[in-house]
């Protein structure tokens, strides 16, 4: 079916969906390319909705990368909600990119973003609904080349199978490597196992089906074996070594969608070392971008947009080098509209209600801070040392200076967390509201976001068990019975959302037949709490014969061999064990800023900073002497 | 403080946005043409912008009006026609820009009918078709049920002719009351008729406006 097929049948059914502009594209800023005048054509695909996929900044920056080049085109790619899904499947209309309408499949290749694990039914939807073949082994040389990056594919093993190939890393430079190689196979296309071994050459790419994990009678990996010559013992991830130059050409949504703004990355990467948090792992090194080129990018992208927001990202604003010259300067550069600012991740400190308080029209939204956990021991365990004091000292200019709400977020769940602990977050709340009321009266109020933390692989946690539903049904029933009246609102996730992200995050390869199952049995949108159906999940478990239990209940031992053991983030094995043991003793660690903690990063692109040098690379510089560091992940 | 008003097209695909949608696609077409659009005093300061009459999700427009009020004293309507096409926004095509007075009546209170084109996406029989269609305007009232309130078409009716196209297809032109609390839906008029209401393309074509 052609692009003019797919329009004719759209026009009798988009009137009959709900937003229907979802499904239009013609947005401003879309690039639409002459389909015979380039070689390569990529579609660039989220696995959700347009409102969620949309304001995505993996997939923004990809789309102006490819679409930079004369010889690519790069298109849109969202699922349809379940009411259009259902009218597309009756009017036999397949997953189309939104730019030409053209069908998914006659793409050459399908790039998929996985920024997080409960996307993965909606992957085997949207190759469904693409009629492309869900299994890499059943593809020809006339479907397109299926690949993912992101976040989640860290640990790719539990959707091994769907993949062609995956992109361990960061995307700018290795997407270009991907489509030379692709154009050079295309020339001469004769089977996809060429394609295949040529790719599995480029550094940070992953080609799942020439490795194949070997199982110990208790179910744990025994080993990793390698199929295929051009298969590395281990995929090290990739990384740029100076942040290339900002989208600023937003696609500008005609609808409303979950983010509607220009949003510029001041910093990837993050130094405090937290032990939860995944991203802090993997995005290292901190890598900072000027001042001047943030604040022409913010000004280019209003130009080219018109949007009334921008956020300046990154997993720590308050530790960008320039923090409060770049907010006054931003300030002082959109200040003859009115705009709001957004400054995610600010530290726990008067200094951030200032910077705050430069960004006008902030007062308008809460303030957030995330002390994640309430005991001092807690903390320390976590690796995020803020004093209860200090929290309060804050809350209390926070209110004074005239915000009326106040976002705190928590995690329940941490390693050896008991009851107490949990009892501490009610605590901590109450006195922020108290002080408060002393500012301001009844007007204050208090959000507690309270999460459930999943251990996460690639983290100094990896080893700890997710706690049984029992464990975050008593935590959160605390929380529920001592957070309520006036001033007081709580959110927290479903329990068993947070078991299967769980299993989906620390999976192996066999959990790939139960995403299968689940997914034929009817889950998709996993992600939304009114679509999410655990019984399938529970189904599906059954039917392969496995235990949930075994993937999100189980203390790791040492010595273990993970299912992502072979990906390789560039902090080494060795280092996430040391970062445990300490938090067992409850020592934390300070900012990496200050002194190398020798996670690996260093050695591992050694060449890659001397060839790149300059002072946008935030490691601390490390005297010349002998490295202790091996420079490979023992296994 | 100025008023201008300007007259534009909505073209494809904006027709699968609804009215709250076009609000802001105005708003930040006009702050991407760095027009100093008024904002209105509060404690949510909004654009001070208002669009002659809501459009149906669904609906292309022809001829529409949208009035900005902006902070300058000195701009012409030359001034704010080149701003505009300094930039462009896909499926918003302007047509023409001009100065009203500040305080002369709102645009809404101005429009007293709206012109239709409604094309039907498949063959019709076309003498049964005007045999119906005739009826339907013979009747003294159309009693109909929209959103669980019972109200007469037939007043709402202004003026529907049927025109025949090629390949035995049709469109009707219809002029329908747009006054406040009495506007006729030409939808309605579709299913009165017993043509399915999503088999159509819809295009207001402009308005009727009170002297």
């Amino acid at each position: 079916m052609k692009q003019n097929t797919v329009m004719e049948r759209l026009e009798r059914i988009l009137l009959t969906v709900e937003k229907p502009g979802r499904y239009v594209g013609g947005e401003l800023n879309q690039v639409l390319k002459d389909w015979n005048l380039v070689k390569t054509r990529v579609a660039l695909a989220f696995p959700d909705i347009y409102d969620i996929g949309v304001p995505n900044l993996g997939l923004t920056i990809l789309y102006h990368i490819l679409n930079e080049r004369p010889d690519v085109l790069a298109e849109r790619v969202y699922l349809p909600w379940v009411d259009m899904e259902a009218a597309m499947r009756q009017h036999g209309i397949p997953l189309y990119a939104l730019e030409s309408k053209t069908p998914v499949r006659y793409f050459d290749i399908l790039g998929i973003t996985l920024p997080y694990e409960t996307l993965y039914t909606n992957v085997l939807n949207l190759l469904d609904l693409a009629e492309i073949p869900l299994h890499s082994k059943n593809r020809t040389i006339r479907d397109p080349l299926v690949i993912a990056g992101g976040h989640a594919v860290y640990n790719p093993e539990p959707i091994a199978p769907f993949f062609d190939a995956f992109v361990i890393g960061e995307g700018e430079e290795i997407i270009h490597e991907i489509v030379n190689t692709y154009q050079t196979w295309k020339q001469n296309p004769s089977s996809r196992l060429d394609l295949l071994s040529e790719l599995a050459k480029i550094e940070g790419i992953y080609v799942p089906s020439f490795y194949e994990p070997e199982y110990n009678q208790d179910g744990t990996i025994r080993s990793i074996r390698r199929l295929h010559p051009n298969a590395p013992p281990q995929i090290t991830k990739r990384l740029v070594a100076q942040l290339p130059k900002p989208p600023t050409r937003f696609i500008v949504p005609s609808i409303s969608v979950v983010h509607n703004r220009v949003s510029v990355e001041i910093m990837r990467g993050c130094t405090r070392g937290c032990r939860f948090c995944h991203a802090g792992m993997v995005t290292r090194p901190v890598r900072e971008r000027g001042v001047d080129e943030i604040v022409s990018a913010v000004r280019e992208a209003l130009d080219a947009t018109g949007f009334e927001e921008v956020a300046l990202l990154s997993l720590s604003s308050s530790d960008y080098t320039h923090i409060l010259d770049l907010v006054s300067r931003v300030a002082a550069e959109t200040s003859d509209y009115y705009l709001t600012i957004s400054l995610p991740s600010l530290r726990i400190e008067s200094f951030s209600v200032n910077l705050m308080e430069k960004l006008r029209g902030s007062r308008q939204g809460g303030f957030t801070l995330a002390p994640e956990a309430a005991t001092e021991r807690m903390r320390n365990i976590i690796n995020k040392p803020i004093s209860t004091q200090q929290l309060l000292d804050t809350a209390k200019e926070i209110y004074s200076r005239g915000w009326t709400t106040i976002k705190l977020y928590f995690m329940i769940g941490h390693p050896s967390e008991t009851i107490e602990d949990v009892q501490a977050i009610a605590d901590v709340c109450k006195a922020v509201l108290a002080e408060g009321r002393k500012a301001i009266g009844k007007r204050a109020t208090l959000h507690a976001g309270v999460s459930t933390f999943v251990p996460k692989p690639h983290t100094p946690f990896q080893w700890v068990a997710c706690d049984t539903l029992e464990q975050i049904e008593t935590k959160q029933s605390l929380l529920k019975r001592e957070l309520r009246g006036p001033g007081f609102k709580l959110t927290w996730n479903n329990p068993h959302e947070t078991l299967m992200e769980a299993w989906l995050s620390r999976g192996d390869r066999r959990l790939a037949g139960v995403i299968e199952t689940a997914w034929r049995l009817g889950a998709k949108f996993d992600a939304w709490q009114d679509q999410f159906q655990f019984a399938l999940w529970q189904q599906a478990f059954a039917i392969h014969s496995l235990d949930p239990a075994f993937y999100t209940h189980r203390q790791r031992t040492e010595d273990e061999t993970f299912p992502w053991d072979h990906i390789f983030s560039g902090v080494r094995k060795a280092y996430l064990l040391s970062e445990y043991h300490a938090s067992l003793v409850e020592k934390t660690q300070n900012d990496c800023r200050q002194g190398c903690f020798a996670c690996g990063i260093l050695p591992k692109y050694a060449d890659l900073r001397r060839n790149n040098p300059g002072s946008h690379w935030k490691c601390p510089e490390v005297p010349r002497r002998p490295v202790k560091v091996p420079l490979k992940q023992p296994a | 403080m100025l008023r201008f008003r300007i007259q534009y097209n909505k073209d494809t695909p904006l027709q699968y946005i609804g009215n709250l949608d076009l609000h802001k696609v105005w708003e930040r077409y006009l702050r991407r043409a760095r027009i100093p659009v008024a904002y209105t005093q509060g404690f949510h300061p909004q654009p001070k912008i208002q669009q002659a009459a809501p459009l149906p999700l669904g609906f292309l427009s022809q001829n529409d009006l949208i009035d900005v009020w902006i902070e300058a004293d000195q701009w012409t309507e030359h001034d704010f026609t080149t701003h505009l096409q300094a930039t462009q926004q896909p499926g918003l095509q302007i047509l023409s820009v001009s100065a009203v007075p500040l305080h002369s009546p709102s645009l809404p209170t101005l429009i007293q009918s709206s012109l239709y084109r409604v094309i039907l996406l498949d063959a019709v029989n076309l003498t049964e078709l005007q045999h119906r269609l005739s009826e339907l305007l013979e009747r003294s009232s159309i009693i109909r049920t929209r959103r669980n309130k019972t109200y007469d078409l037939r007043p709402l009716i202004e003026n529907i002719q049927l025109i025949p196209l090629q390949e035995g297809c049709a469109a009707f032109q219809m002029q329908l009351s747009a006054r406040e609390g009495a506007t006729g839906r030409p939808e309605e008029i579709l299913s009165e008729l017993g043509i399915d209401p999503y088999a159509a393309r819809y295009i207001r074509t402009g308005f009727i406006m009170k002297e």
